[in-house]
């Protein structure tokens, strides 16, 4: 649905963009996942024709977004960061005009409009001032304003940035139930959105890809965070038996009453819980607690996008 | 072209929803019939040389008004979708630069068209007053005058759409129409009344431009095509200049 390649974006002297590529296939859900300023946003821009790009090239159903843009932009629906509306027209009049602009035949408008403003949860708020709407509301205006022409691609730029957690998980819901019929591509800072919602994660960081997997692939290949956890009642010298283990690069000890936490900070990849429980059981300590910890999205992320390249 | 229509609809409601547009409606008209009544005042008590039309259209409460209402109408209309940053769901619509340029234009040309309108109840009230009148009967250099009010209007909303789509501040554009449109408006006066400059080629050139001079002819009823030419080929081209910086600021846009 999306095909991106070598797109570069340079504003003046600095790279916002620096010849990245992927795709993105029917049906998928995509998060496009990176710190402020990674270049998202011009991304986005570049796939919705805002922004010419640099160099590259960028195609959404098959139309190029510059050669074609028209025909691109009819296939896809797209929320910019900020929801701009106009506040003096009403929700309904607001909508209709849209989808006027956006090609709905007049035989169709009813029905379209009557269809999101449903989808959306504010058909209630039809008749009101766009202007006078909480955030949480202009957000779902704005969603009911990308799905007006029923298009193929959703391009959602931070859909859920500056709302309550509550409309957060109301337009999380939405976004959900809207994608089972369609592409998304999502652009969030929001981890544990991206792990609910998207098939797929595709990180970018200083206007480059750094990874492209699933969320679970992320975690699982990522190099261990290396820090274990283990609860015991053990006699003395149990800190340099652990430290003896392979893979253990440091062991603290804090002592709790007759119970001592152990933090082990390990090689990457190590995973010496078995050695322990045997190291434990050969000299009877009592375990109450050993953990591992996993690699989180947050760790991957925070790994992937704070690298000086 | 339906996406054109589409705009331009939005165009006028964005103009009529908005107080602004009847209060300059209302101001207007009130301005007009009290500028029409003090001259034809005026003409009662002494005969004069002029014609009715050129005492109420040629003098100075009438051109700043006309300058400014220019600029009133045409500030926001790019520089409001820049400053909200509505231009980036506008222009992610599949539409093309163009209809939302002449969209915008003939948005506020139209409301140009309907505020002006009041000003024939003028003439109107006149023919019925004083129905033996020449002024009153001569309806042909009526039409010629507002001919030309028309297409002179038309050359300063092109001006103000243009200077609106340079700036993110409705009031620098604003600034921009104004000054320019007087200086249209003033510089072949100054040149031929104020510096005295007598040279016939001059003289040919300041009559050329001037909207004054162009509004003497008119208001006789002399309707001259290269006139005529003259401000739709101006206001094309700033048409066409407001296209331009449109799709390149567009394109600059972070």
């Amino acid at each position: 649905m999306i095909k991106v390649e070598q797109l570069t974006k340079k504003y003046g002297s600095f790279t916002a963009v620096d010849g990245i590529s992927f795709e993105v296939e029917k049906g998928e859900i995509v998060g496009f996942l990176g710190p402020n300023g990674a270049g998202k946003s011009t991304t986005m821009k570049i796939l919705t024709s805002y922004l010419p790009a640099t160099s590259g090239r960028a195609s959404i159903a098959g139309f190029d977004v510059f050669d074609d843009s028209i025909q691109a932009r009819r296939h896809m629906g797209y929320l910019p960061e900020n929801t701009p509306l106009y506040g003096d027209m009403k929700v309904g009049e607001y909508l209709r005009y849209r989808a006027a602009l956006k090609g709905v035949p007049r035989s169709k408008m009813r029905e379209r409009v009557g269809d999101v403003l449903e989808l959306c949860h504010i058909a209630d708020r039809e008749k009101q001032l766009i202007g006078s709407l909480s955030k949480g509301y202009r957000q779902r205006v704005g969603l009911a304003d990308a799905l007006v022409h029923d298009p193929d691609l959703l391009i959602l730029d931070e859909p859920t940035i500056g709302l309550d957690p509550n409309q957060i998980r109301t337009v999380r819901e939405l976004i959900k139930s809207l994608a089972q019929k369609r592409t998304v591509l999502i652009s969030t800072h929001i981890l544990p959105e991206v792990e609910m919602m998207c098939s797929r994660v595709v990180v970018i960081h200083r206007g480059t890809i750094r990874a492209s997997d699933t969320a679970e692939n992320l975690m699982k290949n990522h190099r261990s965070v290396g820090e274990l956890r283990l609860e015991a009642r053990a006699g003395d010298g149990a800190a340099n038996a652990l430290r003896g283990l392979a893979g253990v690069k440091d062991v603290t000890e804090t002592q709790d009453g007759e119970w001592t936490t152990f933090k082990l900070r390990l090689d990457a990849n190590a995973k010496p819980g078995e050695e322990i429980l045997n190291l434990a059981r050969e000299r009877n300590w009592a375990v109450r607690d050993l953990h591992q910890k996993r690699a989180t999205l947050e760790d991957v992320f925070a790994d992937l996008t704070t690298s000086e390249k | 072209m339906r996406t054109f229509f589409v705009q331009l609809l939005r165009e006028l409601r964005s103009i009529f929803y908005t107080p602004v547009a009847y209060v300059v409606i209302a101001l207007f008209a009130g301005l007009m019939g009290f500028n029409f009544q003090s001259y034809i005042t005026m003409l009662n008590k002494q005969p004069a040389d002029v014609t009715v039309l050129e005492v109420v259209f040629l003098n100075a409460l009438f051109v700043f008004v006309f300058a400014f209402i220019a600029a009133l109408i045409t500030m926001r209309s790019f520089s409001e979708e820049f400053r909200l940053g509505t231009v980036e769901m506008l222009m992610t619509a599949p539409v093309k630069d163009w209809h939302v340029v002449l969209a915008k234009f003939f948005g506020a040309t139209i409301f140009f068209a309907i505020l002006l309108l009041p000003t024939v109840a003028c003439f109107w009230v006149f023919h019925l007053v004083a129905p033996d009148a020449v002024a009153a009967k001569s309806i042909g250099a009526i039409v010629s005058t507002y001919l030309l009010l028309m297409m002179l209007g038309m050359l300063f909303i092109s001006i103000g759409v243009f200077a609106s789509s340079l700036v993110r501040d409705q009031i620098n554009a604003a600034v921009i129409t104004l000054v320019v449109t007087i200086l249209y408006i003033f510089i072949p006066l100054i040149i031929a009344r104020l510096l005295n400059v007598t040279d016939p080629r001059v003289q040919q050139v300041t009559e050329f431009f001037s909207p004054v001079a162009h509004l003497q002819d008119f208001s006789k009823g002399l309707v001259d095509t290269r006139r005529i030419v003259w401000y739709l080929t101006a206001t094309g081209f700033f048409v066409l200049l407001t296209h331009h910086v449109f799709h390149s600021r567009k394109l600059k846009a972070s």
